[in-house]
């Protein structure tokens, strides 16, 4: 099938360790996203669209959710850097699967200044839209609190890209992921307009819609997604909350976490500890 | 070569992802271009179904208006498509709960009608033609005809009866399709600028005032061009017409804004920002004064003052112009300014305007400009003037 070898060929040119598995995966992702973009309901899409056939791989034994402990994070940009390569993502200021944001509260002010790598000083810095670092733009100033947010896709468990979309082409797997089939996209863009989270862009390459899928080919065959593998601190956490014991559930079973904007109704999957009251 | 994108400059914080614009100027062009359809329909519902006789000199002009205006509805969404072949994806395998999948149902339900409407309305014409003409335009009225000559009392009494039941299901028809404009933009709840429960009726009261202002204009150029007599009557009746939905839009639109205001939600400082600064032009000024309070004023001045001939056709002129622009703005504003407040709500950007390339302002005007150079021939072929068809009509009845 076309589809898949196109699917396959994108894979296997990712990484070398993927180029035995890329296909096999790649056929999996096709037949979910064949399967779900028949007319049906947000949720029933998932329920009836057929398992991907991934070798050892049952979609309805997980329930991936993303843990993100912002007490942890330094900011070295580690995962902007993986997952823009990992994701075969534009190398500009302009698209990103995943970002970091800096709040720093400035002593005397009321509201705390908000950047990420993508701010021009930040590029300046960093000398290229390519490389990604943090400034070190308030060494002179009186700094009473900062801390830094890593934000991606919520993998929402009702998300409001997935009701936009004209022809199904973007849907939740069983397994609790947001994905996007790009041999069906139409690139409409509704989807960037319904995420309040800014999690979408649209990739200028293939002339659709693209977004974080939790490295879906990597965490399928037992992997981490790129950004929590590369991790110094452990500010990412990601795993199966249908297993107890996994990182996941014991960071939401210890932890008092928070979502992004719960009041959308989205129900966002990725859980934080220690953010703000600015950060949504 | 050409720039893949244009990256949109922006103060304060704004997500990484929002500095490129989803949607440019061609989605500006699309609701108006549904609106004019439903606008337009309107004029021609008032006359067919609502009995306002005094509008019968434009009501066929009004019908191919909107079907021409139609035929183009489509071309801003194929061209901004990312991939526009897979434009169909929409219709055979459509996503139920998005309000976009529904477009191209609404968009073929009503070309359909308008065609239909359109044929039953000028077939005693193309009868006429075809017997009179023996040349190869002859051949083709013929043709058009679908082998149905009859023009007695009996087969005339079921044109009509086929027009007024076209006509009544035109009205959900057309104002389905533009509410429902409205809806793509209300129903999301990720930009606060749009997420208004009033969007689809202000989008559609938008619709009829752009839609008759169209009419008006069209109808005078017409008079001018054919060197007739612009018919008083038929011309302050669009005016009433105008005013009074211009006061309705109005109303709806002050309603929205200041509920907007007064509920304050998260994210209201950075929309009063742009209210208050970028928004003082193009919103207050453009839209709504010249192009809603002006026009208001002119009319009501020429109703109060009984103005008649040259100068009542000049002023209703006037206003219909301006209304026009109103309603261009209303969608820029809408579309673009949604854009420009920060899903973060903590940041602005500035839409980078774009001339050339395949969502630039060229195409967007090449595609606004399309529908009437189509209406030009379909008027040689079907002329809608009163003095044509409806004398051919009385004639061979």
């Amino acid at each position: 099938m076309d589809e898949k070898e196109q699917f396959g060929e994108r894979q296997a040119a990712r990484r070398s360790f993927l180029e035995c598995l890329g296909a096999t995966v790649a056929a999996g992702a096709a037949a979910v996203a064949t399967g779900a973009v028949l007319p049906k309901e947000t949720q029933a899409a998932a329920s009836a669209a057929p398992a991907p056939a991934i070798p050892g791989y049952d979609w309805d034994k997980h329930q991936w959710a993303f843990g993100v402990d912002a007490t942890k994070c330094i900011g070295c940009l580690r995962c902007v850097e993986a997952c823009k390569v990992e994701n075969d993502v534009a190398p500009d200021a302009h698209h990103f699967r995943t970002w970091v944001e800096r709040y720093v509260q400035l002593e005397g002010e009321e509201k705390a200044q908000i950047d990420s790598q993508a701010d021009p000083v930040n590029i300046e810095a960093s000398g290229s839209e390519g490389k990604y670092r943090f400034a070190n733009r308030y060494k002179d100033e009186k700094v009473d609190k900062a801390f830094f947010v890593p934000k991606l896709c919520n993998h929402c468990t009702h998300p409001a890209c997935v009701q936009v979309c004209p022809t199904g082409a973007t849907f939740k797997t069983e397994d609790g992921v947001v994905v996007i089939d790009h041999t069906y996209c139409i690139g409409c863009q509704y989807c960037v307009q319904a995420c309040p989270y800014g999690a979408r862009f649209f990739n200028e390459k293939l002339k659709v819609t693209d977004k974080c899928t939790w490295c879906y080919h990597r965490i399928t065959k037992g992997l981490l997604p790129a950004c929590v593998e590369v991790c110094p601190v452990g500010a990412r956490v990601f795993g199966d909350r249908n297993d107890r014991q996994s990182a996941i559930s014991q960071f939401i079973k210890n932890n008092r976490v928070e979502v992004l904007r719960p009041e959308t109704g989205n129900a966002p999957n990725v859980f934080y500890v220690g953010i703000d009251k600015e950060v949504s | 070569m050409e720039p893949l994108f244009a990256a949109a400059p922006y103060t304060g914080y704004v997500y990484p992802n929002e500095t490129v614009f989803p949607w440019g100027v061609l989605i500006v062009v699309y609701p108006y271009l549904t609106g004019l359809v439903a606008g337009a329909f309107t004029v021609s519902s008032l006359y067919q179904v609502f009995g306002l006789k005094q509008l019968r000199p434009v009501a066929h002009l009004a019908l191919v208006t909107s079907l021409c205006c139609m035929i183009f509805v489509p071309s801003p969404l194929l061209l901004h498509l990312g991939h526009p072949e897979r434009a169909f994806n929409a219709v055979f395998t459509p996503h139920w709960s998005s309000a976009m999948a529904m477009f191209g149902y609404f968009a073929g339900f009503y070309i359909i009608l308008l065609v239909i409407e359109t044929w039953f309305v000028f077939r005693p014409y193309m009868v006429q033609q075809a017997q009179a003409r023996k040349d190869l335009l002859g051949r083709l009225y013929h043709v058009a005809c679908l082998g149905s000559h009859d023009l007695s009392e009996k087969a005339m009494r079921f044109d009509q009866k086929c027009i007024f039941a076209l006509a009544i299901i035109g009205i959900p028809g057309a104002h389905g399709l533009h509410g429902y404009v409205g809806f793509i933009f209300g129903s999301l709840k990720s930009r606060e600028w749009w997420s208004s429960d009033l969007m689809p009726v202000i989008f559609l009261f938008s619709a009829i005032i752009s839609g008759v202002a169209l009419l008006i204009v069209l109808y005078v150029l017409s008079c001018a061009l054919r060197r007739v007599a612009v018919d008083i009557p038929c011309l302050k009746g669009m005016g009433y017409t105008l005013w009074g939905f211009v006061m309705v839009t109005l109303l709806l639109e002050g309603v929205e804004f200041g509920a907007m205001m007064y509920k304050g939600r998260e994210g209201i400082d950075m929309i009063v920002l742009f209210v208050t600064s970028r928004l003082v032009i193009p919103f207050f000024v453009l839209q709504f004064t010249i192009g809603a309070v002006m026009p208001i004023l002119i009319l009501s001045y020429m109703f109060w003052r009984g103005t008649t001939g040259r100068a009542l056709v000049l002023g209703i002129l006037i206003s219909a112009l301006l209304v026009m622009f109103n309603v261009i703005m209303m969608r820029f504003n809408v579309v673009i300014g949604g854009q420009e407040i920060s899903k973060t709500g903590k940041g602005l950007l500035t839409f980078p305007w774009e001339i050339f390339g395949r969502e630039g302002v060229l195409a967007a005007t090449g595609v606004l400009i399309a529908p009437f150079i189509l209406l030009l021939v379909v008027i040689r072929l079907l002329p809608p003037w009163e003095d044509t068809i409806h004398h051919e009509e009385k004639a061979l009845a």
